[in-house]
């Protein structure tokens, strides 16, 4: 059974949200995300500086299976992409809620109704099915 | 794969290399040395090449050895769906290879090549007969390429109307694979629109999808869902009253080759793969050929060269002819000898037999679904025909066997069997998309139906032999991650 933090925000295309104290919000892909992918061979974050809209493509995740985008949860201005991954894709696979983090972002707008990690839980369970 | 292990499979013929040995019978005839000093000074090389050193009975063994390593359509049934892996006749081959053909230079006058020039100006009438077009251009080099060219002409076609806010292109997630990448490289935004729970077009969302930025959607019939679009007619409609044109992914041509045509359906321009549906060989990087078809509003915009007709002689038509051309995309005429034989295998089936591929191709793949649906496997769309491939997924087996796609497509190998594609489409979990083709007997799809239906039992008696298969081929399963991460790619042996 796939991980899901309580203190985390989600999104219906499996991305998490991490309000820091400072207001930065950190953004990633769910442990059931990384699951479904599989070793992760390359991951591209966003520049600092880049602003993304709700929606849109923000990152890349390639496995051996699938290379899929992962979408901005928010909008907003990307703070910092995470360093690690460019090296270390595999972090993500082993730390999808901690070292694994894709994106800090500076909000512009009000994020979009988002999903609780009940919710959350209940989604990849109907999708299981 | 580590060099080690490679070396105990074959090792590179530079390995074989003995200073001073060589099949002096193979070189070409030796140059005159007067032509070579008329070669710039700086041109000219000093030493000679490091070519291997080898005897001409070495050279036969190691290419006969690595041939032996393949895994081909012309040793096992290759049921990779999506790419349509059927057997090319070797007749296609044969007559392509005619000295007449091969000797042709390229920059040789029309005069000189009437011949070719004919039997490209019928290839264009075929394709446009088949596929309901008004115009053909067989210059793109490759089915990517063809694509390319057909958002391209899109493109013109919107701007050379003053229309020039259309940039976005609608992908069905049932779309070909490489869609998105294509519209990308034409500069365009991607808008996904989503399928229904029964594989078509959610129409709804298209509705909303479409409007004043829309440049035109990308689909193939039937889809990659390996079925067909039952409401073709409606997203035509919706696409076009938006303003946006349609573009056929030539990719799944083979189920319908004769039986309903994409410009009938309301398509606006089509890339055709010759190496899918018309017996010319596949990958490896080529050479390929991705003919482009379009409507008659498209066909001022239409690559160039295409082969046109003056009275009884045929000739080149140019930027000259076609002035808002998107231009050119290949030297000359894409690839010829690849486009020769891709005629010859239609002049071969004729229009008969062009609606006898569609429909075996169909048939084939309904048996082989009902087989192993019969056999304990769950269909990924159970309320539909297949078209000429279908979905299995493997959720089930995965989540109580603990026995992933992926095993089951290495655990084939085992029996001879080419493993279908594996998680594609990504919109299906566990997926496998098996496409039998035309070309295989009934006895080859039970062998296959027989294989996997051995492998399920397996999976539930002895799933660890299914995890870490292949057991017989001549490499184990592969670090996928390692092969990803780490390229060793040796072309020379190190010095």
């Amino acid at each position: 059974m796939s991980k899901v933090p309580t203190d985390l925000k989600y999104t219906r295309t499996h991305e998490w949200l991490r309000t820091l104290p400072d207001g930065i919000v950190e953004v990633g892909i769910t442990d059931h995300a990384q699951h479904a992918l599989g070793d992760l061979v390359f991951v591209e974050v966003p520049e600092a500086g880049r602003t993304v809209s709700l929606g849109e493509p923000f990152a890349v995740v390639e496995s051996v299976k699938a290379a899929s985008d992962v979408y901005a949860p928010v909008s907003g201005e990307v703070i910092e992409g995470n360093p690690t991954l460019a090296g270390a894709p595999e972090t993500l696979n082993s730390d999808p809620y901690g070292d694994g983090w894709l994106a800090r972002l500076r909000l512009t707008g009000t994020p979009a109704p988002l999903l609780s990690a009940a919710e959350y839980e209940k989604l990849t369970a109907e999708e299981a099915d | 794969m580590n060099a080690e292990r490679a070396n105990r499979l074959e090792k590179l013929i530079f390995e074989y290399s003995v200073p001073g040995r060589g099949a002096e019978d193979q070189w070409p005839a030796p140059v005159e040395s007067a032509a070579v000093e008329d070669l710039p000074e700086p041109l000219r090389r000093a030493r000679p090449p490091l070519l291997p050193a080898v005897s001409e009975l070495e050279t036969v063994r190691h290419f006969t050895r690595l041939s032996q390593l393949n895994f081909s359509i012309d040793t096992n049934f290759y049921p990779l769906g999506s790419c349509t892996m059927k057997y090319n006749p070797k007749a296609c081959n044969q007559y392509a290879m005619l000295p007449e053909f091969l000797a042709r230079h390229p920059l040789a006058p029309d005069s000189a090549g009437q011949g070719v020039l004919e039997c490209l100006f019928e290839l264009q009438e075929m394709l446009k007969a088949v596929t309901g077009m008004q115009a053909v251009s067989l210059s793109p080099m490759a089915g990517a390429q063809g694509e390319f060219a057909g958002v391209a002409m899109i493109r013109a076609y919107h701007r050379a109307r003053g229309d020039l806010e259309r940039n976005e292109i609608i992908v069905p997630q049932a779309a070909h694979g490489t869609n998105p990448a294509t519209a990308t490289m034409c500069g365009c935004v991607v808008r996904e629109v989503p399928v229904d729970a029964e594989g078509d077009v959610d129409i709804a969302a298209l509705a909303a999808a479409v409007g004043p930025k829309t440049a035109g959607i990308m689909l193939t019939n039937p889809s990659t869902l390996g079925v067909f679009e039952r409401r073709i007619e409606e997203v035509a409609r919706i696409v076009h009253a938006a303003g946006g044109l349609l573009y056929y992914d030539g990719a799944n041509l083979n189920a319908i080759l004769g039986k309903v045509r994409p410009g009938d359906m309301g398509f606006d321009v089509i890339h055709v793969n010759l190496h899918k549906t018309f017996s010319t060989p596949h990958g490896g990087g080529g050479p390929g050929s991705g003919p482009v078809g379009v409507a008659a509003r498209l066909a001022p915009f239409l690559p160039v060269p295409v082969v046109g007709r003056r009275g009884d002689r045929y000739c080149w038509l140019t930027e000259r002819d076609l002035p808002q051309s998107i231009g050119r995309l290949s030297a000359f005429c894409g690839n010829v000898g690849v486009l020769l034989r891709a005629y010859i295998y239609m002049r071969m089936l004729g229009r008969d037999g062009m609606a006898r591929v569609g429909e075996f191709a169909t048939l084939n793949a309904n048996y082989l679904l009902a087989r192993l649906t019969r056999s304990g496997f769950d269909a990924a769309y159970p309320g539909r025909r297949a078209s000429h491939e279908f979905i299995i997924t493997l959720k089930r087996q995965a989540r109580e066997l603990g026995v992933s796609a992926m095993d089951f497509a290495k655990r084939l190998l085992d029996h001879g069997q080419h493993a279908p594609t594996t998680y594609f489409p990504l919109l299906v979990p566990e997926c496998l998309l098996i496409e039998p083709t035309e070309t295989e007997s009934k006895a080859a799809l039970d062998a296959f139906a027989a294989a996997m239906a051995r492998i399920l039992t397996e999976a539930a008696q002895e799933p660890e032999h299914v995890t870490s298969a292949p057991h017989t081929m001549p490499v184990r399963r592969l670090d996928d991650v390692r092969a990803a991460k780490q390229l060793d790619l040796t072309w020379k042996p190190a010095t």
